[in-house]
């Protein structure tokens, strides 16, 4: 079953509206609701961040193991992103083996926070070849009123950058009962973000509410941040059944470096 | 580009079917349908879907691959449905499925695009009436050096700005892409000059396919 259902009064409704440059809440097509970050969402956690969008909560929390380096990657830590679509989040969610959309949600994140270079894997390893840091980030969204993916990827760099190295017992295995001192070594400058733009006829639109994005047929979502001072695309994905076109693309390419520093000089004052 | 090399009616039990590859990479798709959707209370009366399954085979990487599906080949399978299914008119099916099989035999990069190279020729063998072929070329960049099919080698790349991967399909007479996916770092003026280079691309595949299915005609 498709993730964007919805009636086809709605979607007529909602294509009208978008062509004439509308929407239900008054914003622009390409405004986003109001963001907020909070911290310590968990003290267990190593780090962990709460980011509401309008409606829309996800909470991140990154947790730190022990492991091996993968065989290909001896001089390497690990960076595993994953996550689950929470029934509480939406009635739309449900139970059960993860569907479609709870699988991809972390893959995206992964890949914008991974290509972003805002973590060295490389600093993450204790003995090289044996033992390295295995860095776990796991989403939850909280409340689904649209755009989780934007939602997330804040999140999870927002839960990045407050995250703390465990302390180490002799034995080489972690002692929960010591705090640690110790930040994760992340890059300060840069803040990796996903910019959805969602599709609806011949409309395009950032950050829409639920019913928005349901009613919408196509969704690509572009991972960005700034690296040596430029802006670099450091992921895609298309989602969905309708075709972009050049100019589509074209136009995002242009938004995209003023969208991104338009939010992260909104984010700043949450840091 | 690598050698491409297309071939359609690679198994007779199928509606339809193809094999397409990029060099070393080779890839072969299946079509069944479209046919009565099980379990009954999925089928659609509004409209017919689409169902790929894209997997890797065990011997096709170095390292075996574990059988069954993982999260990556899931993914893949999406998005192939999503880079297929806007040449398709599925409204003219209710009820039904059409079942698009893609298994990769050998892989060196570029799997989920020859994929689709060989699920679309396959969608046209078996005569689901379509708009027109997709294509679809993985376009990368190593360091700040623009490439069009990347190799595993390439792919690997890691001086400068790293390997950026880029795999794009359109619909090949139209400027609509149906498949953009990135990973790397990559500025956003270059994405532009990539969309060229892939358009390129594609129409050296179109040619391709269109030879491969004309072939088939002449048997």
């Amino acid at each position: 079953m498709s993730a964007m259902e919805c009636s086809n009064m709605t979607k007529e409704t909602l294509d009208r509206m978008f062509t004439e440059g509308k929407r239900f809440d008054g914003r622009g097509l390409l405004d986003y609701r109001p963001i907020e970050i909070s911290f310590d969402v968990s003290n267990k956690a190593e780090g962990s961040a709460r980011v509401k969008i309008g409606k829309t909560e996800v909470i991140v929390g990154v947790k730190m193991v022990v492991g091996e380096p993968y065989p290909d990657s001896p001089d390497k830590g690990n960076l595993t992103v994953s996550g689950d679509l929470l029934p509480m989040a939406s009635p739309r969610f449900e139970s059960g083996p993860p569907k479609f959309n709870a699988i991809e949600l972390p893959r995206l994140v992964d890949r914008a926070i991974r290509h972003s270079g805002i973590l060295d894997l490389k600093e993450l390893v204790i003995t090289s070849g044996e033992k390295v840091w295995i860095v776990i980030i796991d989403i939850y969204p909280i409340n689904d009123d649209g755009n989780i993916i934007d939602a997330a990827t804040i999140g999870a760099t927002a839960a990045l950058r407050k995250t703390m190295i465990p302390v180490l017992d002799e034995k080489g295995g972690i002692d929960y009962h010591k705090k640690s001192k110790t930040p994760l070594s992340i890059a300060k400058d840069i803040f990796p973000m996903i910019i959805t733009f969602f599709k609806l006829g011949d409309s395009v639109l950032l950050d829409p509410t639920r019913e928005e994005q349901e009613a919408c047929e196509a969704r690509i979502a572009w991972g960005i941040s700034k690296w040596e001072g430029q802006h670099m695309i450091n992921s895609c994905q298309k989602g969905e059944e309708l075709a972009f076109t050049r100019s589509d693309v074209e136009s995002m390419m242009d938004l995209i470096p003023k969208k991104f520093d338009e939010v992260s000089e909104k984010l700043k004052k949450f840091f | 580009m690598r050698k491409m090399y297309a071939k359609v009616g690679v198994v007779p039990n199928a509606d339809g079917s193809a094999m397409f590859a990029f060099g070393d990479t080779v890839a072969i798709a299946a079509v069944y349908g479209p046919r009565q959707l099980h379990p009954q209370h999925m089928q659609d009366p509004g409209t017919g879907i689409l169902r790929v399954n894209y997997d890797l085979l065990s011997f096709s990487v170095y390292e075996r691959k574990k059988p069954g599906p993982s999260r990556r080949s899931q993914e893949i399978s999406k998005v192939t449905e999503w880079a297929l299914s806007p040449v398709l008119d599925l409204k003219e099916f209710p009820n039904t499925v059409i079942d698009v099989q893609v298994y990769i035999l050998q892989a060196d990069a570029g799997t989920r695009t020859a994929g689709i190279n060989a699920a679309s020729l396959a969608l046209a063998h078996a005569g689901v009436p379509m708009k027109d072929l997709v294509c679809s070329i993985s376009v990368g960049k190593l360091d700040k050096n623009l490439v069009v099919d990347l190799d595993k080698d390439e792919e690997d790349y890691d001086e400068g700005e790293g390997a950026t991967d880029f795999p794009i399909a359109k619909i090949a007479s139209t400027n609509e892409y149906t498949l953009l996916q990135l990973d790397g770092k990559i500025q956003p003026g270059v994405v532009k000059e990539i969309l060229g280079l892939a358009d390129k691309a594609c129409e050296e595949i179109y040619e391709v396919q269109k030879k491969a299915l004309k072939e088939a005609i002449e048997q």
